[in-house]
């Protein structure tokens, strides 16, 4: 399969990749890893004028802090955060869920960043970075503009981003105090997308949770930040009912459709079972962290 | 446009349209067909090729994108006659039926045992976890890789001029 004929260009400074998209963002896509846009170029879902390539503008593949939080350059591979020993340390919910993102081979090309602009309501990445309350760097040839990742899904493949913009990386906040998080997918072998997944992040003070993410992937048009589930948490003891009253909101907001990896009534179930797996993994993990 | 790589070893260029698939300017422009294109959709590896020394499926990867880099495909395993011990793994163990799948299979092992001399069987069912073997021969891929591993050890302590096959480095 070959996609239709684009024009590519591969600039090799921000500014000239700002100016490119200046002039032809309407018709353009941005590439990094490309493992997901070429495979939408060859299947002709995309056919897009011309590909601008930001594999070699210099300074995208670094992890770095940046005052409270970890900022991921947008040509950090998948496989950079596997082998990341500092996101280990500052943000363990990335490194293990990172496991469950395409296959090895597709990890050693392919993008946080990308993966959160192509924004698949079946990515992994979008709800992990909506738990983490993570947000955009976007830059244009006007300026640097800050877009959270919540509010930043529009549809299925479909950002707020504008056509002259590109994301240059992503600043997750460094979860403080006693913290954890986790990743559930159920997927029907290692490289499919989820028939459902759950991202979980809490932040506890004492015994009460300080602050709580919660993401849901591939049961809706997006990614779903399950907000009433968030906010049902805050405050309170992660007890089984406190829990258990989560992981019913949550199911509740989503929004899932029946397709052949299982009915919308079953994936709304899944949903809930996994937010309480996953919230007892995360209070474990902070748990554990403290002592 | 005009693209240049380094392909095992040697310099090489061609003329490409930008859609032009890396897998494609290596099967047809450069004639090294042993690199298999399979699925087509980024699913099964049997176009795995090593870019820079990491395993990508090379049908998802454009051949202006590898621009500059260094390529490895299975041509590129062998040193003159003597197999890789990869290689002489999959011929020892069986680990191939059809063959299909076998290019894409080694180049990932092979990268495999580079970061990780003695893998577990779980490293390595992990590790091939995005290559597909249609003839399900997945025990004998793995006691194959095993068997290059071992080949690999017993070389490291072996007495320096000893005769063991050469890696294709």
């Amino acid at each position: 399969m070959f996609p239709a004929a684009f024009d590519y260009s591969a600039p090799t400074t921000l500014a000239e990749a700002l100016s490119i998209l200046k002039q032809r963002g309407d018709d353009a896509k941005v590439m990094a890893g490309g493992q997901s846009l070429i495979p939408l170029l060859k299947l002709r879902f995309a056919q897009p004028a011309l590909v601008v390539d930001i594999g070699r503008l210099p300074g995208l593949a670094e992890i770095k802090r940046d005052d409270g939080h970890v900022r991921i350059g947008a040509m950090v591979r998948h496989v950079d955060i596997e082998r990341s020993t500092e996101l280990a340390k500052l943000v363990p919910l990335m490194v293990e869920a990172v496991h469950w993102i395409a296959d090895p081979l597709v990890r050693n090309r392919g993008t946080l960043v990308g993966s959160v602009c192509h924004a698949d309501p079946s990515g992994d990445w979008g709800s992990i970075m909506l738990a983490l309350n993570a947000e955009m760097v976007a830059q244009s040839a006007s300026g640097e503009r800050v877009i959270p990742v919540d509010g930043f899904f529009q549809g299925p493949f479909t950002t707020t981003l504008r056509p002259d913009e590109v994301v240059i990386a992503i600043r997750i906040p460094v979860p403080a105090g006693s913290a954890g998080g986790s990743y559930h997918k159920l997927e029907r072998r290692v490289g499919d997308f989820a028939t459902v997944a759950v991202s979980v992040q809490v932040e506890l003070d004492g015994r009460k949770v300080k602050k709580a993410g919660i993401g849901l992937t591939s049961v809706g048009a997006t990614n779903i930040k399950a907000k009433k589930a968030e906010q049902a948490l805050v405050g309170h003891e992660l007890k089984d009912d406190v829990i258990a009253e989560a992981a019913r909101l949550a199911a509740a907001a989503a929004e899932p459709k029946d397709d052949i990896r299982g009915s919308a009534a079953y994936k709304k179930d899944v949903v809930r079972v996994f937010v309480q797996r996953g919230l007892k993994a995360a209070l474990a993990q902070a748990q554990e962290g403290k002592s | 446009m005009k693209v240049t790589m380094t392909v095992n070893g040697t310099v090489r260029s061609g003329d490409v349209e930008p859609r032009v698939l890396l897998v494609d300017f290596l099967r047809t422009n450069l004639a090294l067909t042993g690199t298999h294109i399979g699925c087509d959709t980024t699913s099964c590896g049997a176009c795995t090729v090593r870019m820079d020394g990491d395993p990508v499926k090379s049908c998802t990867v454009l051949a202006v994108q590898a621009e500059g880099r260094e390529i490895k495909t299975v041509e590129g395993l062998a040193n003159g006659a003597a197999l890789a011990p990869i290689q002489v793994g999959f011929h020892e163990e069986h680990g191939l039926q059809c063959g299909f799948c076998t290019p894409g299979m080694m180049m990932v092992t092979s990268a495999l045992l580079e970061r990780n001399p003695n893998p577990t069987d779980d490293d390595i069912r992990w590790a091939i976890s995005g290559n597909i073997c249609r003839c399900t021969g997945y025990m004998n891929i793995v006691k194959a890789v095993k068997h290059a591993a071992q080949m690999q050890s017993e070389a490291a302590k072996a007495p320096a001029g000893a005769a063991v096959a050469g890696g294709g480095e």
